[in-house]
């Protein structure tokens, strides 16, 4: 919903990094977006094409990788890979599962000229 | 062949792409919501400086947000109280709230779905909340994205209402994670409805087995005081870190 504004974070990390790191184009942006970020990656590849305009990103490929979500039961302590957030453990079908990872957004790196 | 992106020597090199000779990676790992949160890092620590206790309450559109902080006001007292409400066009819900005699800023988010810390720190700006105070935050009508941007608030709280089904919990489960509490709203039109409670709160818990809920009704005022003790106890929780420095 709103992958605009993510893109637009994106573009302000990559300029801020540019005029640190002194390149002057982006080939190629590798994202981490969580299986459970509530991120959509086709609306996150349809703003970053409108978003990097104009920006040393412009025209830049996106790969974006999507690692799998884990959470650890609560009864009884099993940490288990979940596709979302009510899934029940594996190990025991207890349905109190706190997430522990699989959230995260981030920029993982940047092929830069 | 080259090895950046395998295209074959001798290949033609459109738009100057193609000369990576110096191309080079640089690892980031950097979080795309850093920025949102630095600022709502600011705030947590303007709030806790102030003894204020900052709640951020997020709903789908028409679940009772503004109905119930109009009630929650009249009950704690216009003095203690100030609301910066999110919407994307009107100024309503703000003049609703002014209405009770406590200060509220309005935030237009256009066509933003939510709002982010950096907005909620020039609101706080302009409404200087003072200090011991509750200040409500009414996020944008959206049970998805409000839930990815901290603002710097204590606590989330999520109001569902029982007019809007059982699986909402499961349907949006990121809400319901990232809250601390959750008042399912409109209990006064329960005996009018095929919905059962139990499944409401059953769904939530399945997501977010931490998670505190109260039952309430914006209109007949039932569960107003168990929602008002929770924030004294919300109060009362942020006291000591507060002495403590
Ligand atoms: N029956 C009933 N209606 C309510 C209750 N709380 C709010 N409403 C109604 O629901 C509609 C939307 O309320 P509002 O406070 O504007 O929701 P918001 O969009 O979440 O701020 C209004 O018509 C309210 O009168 C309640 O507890 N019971
Ligand atoms: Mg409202
Ligand atoms: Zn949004
Ligand atoms: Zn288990
Ligand atoms: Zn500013």
């Amino acid at each position: 919903m709103h992958e605009m504004s993510l893109c637009e974070n994106i573009r302000d990390i990559i300029q801020e990094q540019a005029a640190e790191s002194g390149f002057v184009r982006v080939n190629r942006v590798w994202l981490e977006v969580g299986a459970l970020s509530c991120v959509e990656p086709d609306a996150l590849r349809y703003g970053f094409d409108v978003v990097m305009r104009g920006s040393v990103a412009e025209g830049a490929a996106l790969e974006i990788a999507t690692p799998a979500a884990k959470a650890r039961c609560l009864a009884c302590g099993q940490v288990a890979v979940v596709a979302h957030r009510y899934d029940p453990c594996p190990a025991c079908g207890a349905v109190e599962m706190q997430v522990t990872q699989g959230d995260a957004l981030k920029i993982s790196k940047l092929e830069v000229v | 062949m080259c090895g950046t992106c395998g295209c074959g020597d001798g290949q033609v090199q459109i738009d100057g792409r193609h000369h990576h000779g110096d191309a080079r990676e640089i690892v980031l790992e950097r979080d795309i919501m850093a920025k949102n949160d630095g600022y709502a890092a600011a705030n947590r620590q303007r709030f806790r400086n102030g003894g204020i206790l900052a709640l951020n309450l997020v709903s789908s559109p028409g679940s009772g947000k503004t109905s119930l902080l109009v009630k929650t006001i009249e009950m704690l007292g216009d003095a203690t109280c100030s609301v910066i409400e999110g919407d994307q066009q009107t100024s309503h819900d703000a003049d609703r709230i002014r209405a009770t005699g406590a200060p509220a800023v309005q935030i237009n988010t256009g066509k933003g779905c939510h709002l982010d810390a950096h907005m909620v720190g020039h609101a706080v700006d302009d409404l200087a909340p003072s200090p011991g105070s509750i200040l409500f935050i009414e996020n944008v009508g959206n049970l998805v994205c409000p839930a990815g941007f901290d603002l710097g608030e204590a606590h989330k709280v999520v109001v569902l209402s029982v007019t809007e089904g059982e699986d909402k919990p499961l349907k949006y489960p990121d809400m319901f994670a990232a809250a601390d509490l959750a008042l399912i709203n409109k209990a006064d039109l329960l005996p009018h409805l095929d919905v059962d409670m139990d499944r409401i709160v059953a769904n939530a818990r399945r997501i977010n087995p931490k998670l505190d809920i109260v039952r309430i009704s914006a209109r007949t005022g039932e569960g107003m005081q168990d929602w008002l003790d929770w924030i004294r106890a919300a109060q009362a929780a942020m006291r000591p870190a507060t002495a403590a420095e």
